[in-house]
């Protein structure tokens, strides 16, 4: 049992171990640090669409530089360290090992993200989170463009060393006497989104290295004067950043099946058809990356082939909603802060999910691609789903983390704030879209539909914000003054449902 | 594959009709798309230039317009897309014209527009500081 908060100890203790809960700690503060600049961000940038013409933000560089900075934090600053947090705190109680396989590898994967984040932010680039040539190669001001640049370098060997810390922990340190089919979906999902950070990541780091010294002058990868390719660009960059977005989703749903039968007071479904759904998922999330690019001038051939991918990655991920639905089915539900989140998530995912699958037919992607309708699509992803689950299973580690009960009322409204924001954002982006707006935008046409629609989600976005700030006090105020959790059963479900308490973890 | 000791049927008929929905929205994509690609023979050719942050037109003849587009109604239009500086996407989102405009190739869209009146056409890739109003009118005239 760890009582981080109980047992005061003094921060460089923390700051300098490398046991797998201390390094956890370190991640949740870390991203969720992030999580609060990142909103911040995003609430600017709704402020500034509310009306058309300029708002708050005085001139579209710094409202460029923001949604850079927006979308970079919060995939690489919030969405992948939760993950490493989550997984760093339970994946070793899990497979019943007494740490990671490499702790000192982990708390150098963990120290890079700092520095990192520091670049990132001090740098303030304007390129957009995926930074294509030309405009990044030749036209972006430096020294942003470069600063991004590196701390991007940075943030993937920190991924990739923590998927291989992972994928060895898993795969060499489990208990003996527990098969790996018997690992419970959570350790799955990190193994099966680490072995898809190996195979994906080195085509980005790739192609970062040649954009910068394409940046430098010395080569000519990306920029047509020279005989290079942009497009080549855009291959590398998806080939990463496609299996990404299910190296941040697969752990946010092993997260939900932790939560989905405790609260349900019922096994899993099935166990299997989760293990299974998610190496299908890890397997077809490298056939789908170019449906970004249908409007690149792709053939008709290689449109139909990346539709036909794209529309591969559905089963599997209906599978999952299957089997949530099919463990809520005739269970005992208790509708606590955590299933409140998990399940307002896999509601999120199946629209996100229907909203992909319409996206992925060739003629209606030349509708939305590019548009809001993309904004509001993957938004009910990273938000809806990733956000959603990762915050379901923070107030689920909350006792076990601090020994001390959040407020379940404050909670409850955090939720039910935080999923009618989300609607009203993300289901008006999608409308918006096929409006015709343009993402990427400082200003708009003063249509009464645009005005309308930005009006709503940036009404939206102020209420996710609000109910953050809640989230934040029950935070701060739950872990020093919170009453005490009963270690035994912290939600009253009776039985042994809180079960990583009972694990026994024996410190190094 | 059992292993909570209760039947997966259900399961497997829901994934096929996933599947059935999947492959329904596959085909009919490839079906529409397989049509709406070919641009017509007769059409006539206009040459679109991006570069931050304004569209050029250019056509057979050597007229060129900067900024605006005059069409005629009913007559099929072939646009050769590309860009001088940077990437630029052009987009006339009535008529469902997205192409890339990418520096050192040439993409190609079609229509025939249907209906007289203005209408926007805007860049939908991101270029840089006025991304945002790099926007130009088409009109289309009896």
């Amino acid at each position: 049992m760890v009582l981080e908060l109980q047992k005061p100890r003094p921060i460089w203790a923390i700051m300098f171990s490398t046991h797998h809960t201390d390094i956890g700690l370190l991640y949740l503060i870390m991203s969720i640090t992030f999580f609060f600049l990142g909103g911040a961000l995003a609430l600017g940038i709704r402020a500034e669409l509310f009306l058309p013409g300029s708002q708050v933000i005085s001139d579209s560089m710094t409202f460029n530089r923001m949604f850079t900075v927006h979308g970079t934090t919060l995939i690489f600053l919030f969405l992948l360290p939760f993950a490493s947090a989550v997984g760093n705190y339970f994946v070793p109680i899990m497979i019943r090992y007494k740490d990671m396989a490499y702790p000192k590898l982990n708390a150098v994967a963990f120290w890079m993200i700092p520095p990192a984040g520091a670049l990132i932010w001090l740098g303030f680039a304007d390129f957009t989170w995926y930074a294509t040539p030309p405009y990044s190669s030749i036209r972006a001001p430096g020294p942003a463009a470069d600063m991004w640049i590196f701390g991007l370098k940075i943030l993937g060997v920190s991924s990739v060393l923590g998927a291989i810390n992972f994928i060895v922990t898993i795969l060499k340190c489990k208990h003996p006497d527990l098969p790996l089919s018997k690992v419970p979906l959570l350790a799955w999902s990190f193994l099966t989104s680490s072995l898809i950070v190996l195979v994906a990541i080195p085509s980005f780091a790739a192609a970062l290295v040649m954009l910068l010294t394409d940046r430098l002058g010395v080569t000519g990868f990306f920029d047509p004067a020279r005989g290079g390719d942009p497009i080549a660009y855009q291959h590398l960059f998806w080939f990463t950043f496609h299996p990404e977005v299910y190296v941040l989703v697969i752990p946010a749903i092993g997260m939900m099946y932790e939560i989905i039968p405790r609260f349900s007071r019922k096994p899993i479904f099935s166990h299997s058809s989760g293990v299974f759904a998610f190496v299908l998922l890890s397997a077809v999330s490298f056939s789908s990356w170019a449906h970004h690019m249908y409007a690149t001038g792709m053939s008709f051939t290689e449109k139909t082939v990346f539709m036909v991918g794209t529309l591969a990655a559905a089963p599997a991920s209906a599978m999952h909603v299957f089997n949530f639905l099919a463990t809520m089915w005739g269970g005992r539900l208790k509708f606590t802060t955590p299933m409140m989140w998990s399940v307002g998530g896999i509601a999120l995912f199946f629209s996100a999910g229907a909203g992909g699958v319409a996206n992925s037919a060739m003629p209606f992607d030349f509708i939305t691609h590019d548009s809001y309708w993309v904004v509001g699509h993957f938004h009910l992803f990273v938000m809806g789903t990733i956000a959603f689950g990762s915050i379901a299973y923070f107030y689920y580690m909350f006792p076990y983390v601090t020994g001390r009960m959040y407020n379940e009322a404050m909670g409850k409204v955090h939720f039910i704030m935080s999923f009618v924001g989300t609607v009203m954002v993300f289901f008006t982006q999608h409308v918006l879209g096929l409006y015709g707006m343009p993402r990427r935008v400082f200003d708009y046409i003063p249509l009464p539909e645009y005005v309308v629609m930005n009006q709503i989600a940036s009404v939206g976005a102020m209420i996710i914000g609000a109910s953050m700030a809640l989230w934040l006090f029950n935070m701060i105020y739950s872990a020093s003054k919170g009453k005490e959790a009963n270690m035994d059963d912290p939600w009253g479900l009776g039985g042994k449902y809180y079960w990583p308490h009972q694990a026994k973890n024996p410190h190094h | 594959m059992v292993v909570s000791g209760h039947s997966n049927w259900p399961e497997w008929i829901y994934v096929g009709v996933v599947i059935a929905l999947l492959a329904y929205v596959g085909a009919e994509a490839w079906n529409v798309e397989r049509i709406v690609e070919h641009a017509p023979a007769e059409a006539e050719v206009i040459k679109v230039i991006g570069q931050q942050w304004f569209w050029t037109f250019e056509r057979a003849d050597g007229t060129k317009e900067v900024g605006e587009l005059h069409v005629k109604k009913g007559h099929p239009y072939k646009f050769e897309i590309t860009a001088k500086d940077v990437n630029h996407a052009f987009n006339i989102h009535d008529y469902v014209i997205l192409q890339d405009a990418i520096v050192g190739r040439t993409n190609a869209a079609w229509f025939a527009p249907d209906k007289a009146g203005e209408y926007t056409i805007q860049c939908r890739e991101y270029c840089g500081l006025l991304h945002y109003n790099m926007r130009a009118t088409l009109y289309v005239e009896e």
